[in-house]
């Protein structure tokens, strides 16, 4: 099987920039990756773009073709849409097509414009990630759903918003000295505490923010990036992708996250690694209680025992598992149809040594990206590390 | 963004349930689901027959929403819960309860599935009350 590489990665500024139309988003990511990589752009053998909400946010439809133009490449282009999980879908086919052999070099990545929606619309274009029948009807919003979760697992395992409070603290502080991050400020338990409520348990620090961005890999072939005397020492070596029903009520638990387990699982199994391997993650948190039940579907921590790991500071930057070092969707932001290509874009940095936080992570060589959509009816998890 | 057309299957399970008439499809392995479907999404048996709801339900987890969708907007703040009706699950809003007081209520509390209006736009919805 032929090893797929990372020969570039690039980003915009994630915040609300409203008047930032897509298409000038996406291509200044694409743009920024194709000034890391050295690859030329004629080289490209395709397009996969995630986007999750642009038919309602920029009345735009058939992304693709216009951010291959956008982009400068002439290529076959393809929009995946996953909800949250488009841009990790896009990289994961990307992985796959490369390695069939098929391409020797696929853009991947995806843009997500929402801030010229407002609060409430932007909240009503989340929501059609879930059941529109039997959820969105009966009131479901996205951090309504996430609070639904959080309760049931204060009640099954135990735990609470302070639990949940030094998540965002953490989260938080990794985002201070990362310049792409939304917001690069600190924030502390008592702040987080007592803030207002979006959809109780869960109050303002516990949500992430409503982000405009783009994020934009570079993947080629071993072959290609050897031929080329490429310097791309970030491989990809795993990708799983895993489902469940949409609505969450009808799921077995409404505190665990199969799709992840079964995405982790592939993932590590591709890789030939397990959680114990694992030197960092970036985790979907785009509420605090995600990246809990995320860091337990990846197999760090049991059901009911992610909870308290911020607190225990094992998560924390200089904790034996550094999670989220970007800051998470929750300080960095998430621009949704972007996040889960942006994941591997700071890992590829935080593993090179060329991200302002790889200095927590100065012997990291193995890491994982977890991205979700909806309650987690998707789940993109990818294995990223130092080739030898 | 909703057509006027309706949605066939959906409708109709509204409609039982308005009428104290409620049901789920039921496979023969006994998992439980809601229509429209063709499949049971737990065993994969096609051979679903409508079962009634049980009457009385408990109360699984709960959120107060202050910040609601335009939907929802004069509804807030407003209760999602999901509810354990046996074989089913019923996602409503919860009425009966005082919003503002509402983190005190233990969770198991018995619930009945019913249908009202939102207040937003009188539009049909599903609502839980303490039975």
């Amino acid at each position: 099987m032929t090893e797929v590489r990372v020969a570039g990665v690039g980003l915009t500024k994630f915040g609300r920039q409203p008047e930032r139309t897509g298409r000038d988003l996406f291509a200044e990511a694409a743009l920024n990756a194709f000034a890391d990589a050295d690859v030329p752009r004629a080289d490209v053998d395709a397009l996969n773009y995630g986007n999750f909400i642009g038919s309602l946010a920029e009345n735009q439809g058939h992304q693709a073709p216009l951010m291959a133009e956008a982009a400068g490449l002439r290529c076959p282009a393809t929009r995946y849409e996953e909800a949250c999980a488009s841009a990790g879908v896009a990289v994961r086919e990307a992985v796959r097509t490369v390695r069939s052999g098929e391409a020797d070099v696929v853009v991947a990545g995806g843009m997500e414009r929402m801030n010229n929606l407002g609060t409430g619309d932007a909240t009503a274009g989340l929501s059609i990630a879930a059941d529109d029948l039997f959820e969105i009807r009966a009131g479901m919003t996205f951090p309504g759903a996430y609070a639904l979760m959080a309760r049931a697992y204060f009640d099954e395992y135990g735990g609470g918003r302070t639990d949940l409070a030094h998540v965002a603290s953490k989260n938080h502080a990794n985002a201070v000295d990362n310049e792409y991050a939304q917001y690069r400020r600190e924030v502390t338990v008592e702040e987080a505490l007592d803030a207002p409520p979006i959809a109780t348990p869960l109050h303002l620090f516990d949500a992430c923010p409503i982000t405009d961005g783009a994020s934009a890999l570079v993947l080629v072939s071993e072959a290609y990036a050897d031929a080329n005397d490429l310097d791309a020492p970030v491989a990809i070596t795993g990708t799983g992708q895993g489902t469940d029903n949409l609505a969450l009520g009808d799921r077995e638990h409404l505190t665990r996250t199969p799709a992840a387990d079964d995405a982790a699982a592939t993932a590590y199994d591709e890789a030939g690694i397990g959680p114990d391997d694992v030197d960092l993650a970036e985790v979907h948190d785009c509420f605090t209680i995600a990246e809990v039940l995320a860091t337990e579907s990846l197999g760090f921590f049991a059901p009911g025992e992610g909870i308290s790991a911020a607190r225990d500071g094992v998560t924390t930057a200089d904790g034996d598992l550094p999670i989220n070092l970007s800051g998470g969707l929750k300080a960095k932001g998430h621009p949704v149809g972007a996040t889960g290509g942006s994941q591997i874009v700071e890992l590829t940095r935080l593993l090179r040594g060329d991200h302002p936080n790889s200095r927590h992570v100065p012997d990291a060589e193995v890491a994982v990206a977890h991205n979700a959509g909806g309650t987690v009816a998707s789940a993109v998890v990818h294995v990223l590390e130092v080739a030898r | 963004m909703t057509g006027a057309a309706g949605d066939a299957g959906y409708d109709e399970w509204l409609a039982a349930l308005a009428d104290g008439q409620g049901f789920y499809l039921e496979s023969p392995a006994g998992h439980g689901s809601l229509p429209p479907r063709r499949v049971c999404p737990h065993s994969g048996s096609t051979e679903l027959t409508a079962e009634p709801l049980p009457e009385v339900g408990t109360l699984e987890t709960f959120t107060v929403v202050h910040v609601p969708t335009p939907r929802f907007d004069d509804d807030a703040p407003y209760v999602t819960a999901i509810a354990d009706f046996g074989a089913v699950r019923l996602t409503g809003v919860l009425r009966g309860v005082d919003p503002e007081a509402v983190d005190g209520i233990d969770l198991g509390m018995a619930v009945e599935a019913g249908v009202e209006e939102r207040e937003t736009d009188g539009k049909r919805i599903v609502v839980l009350r303490p039975a």
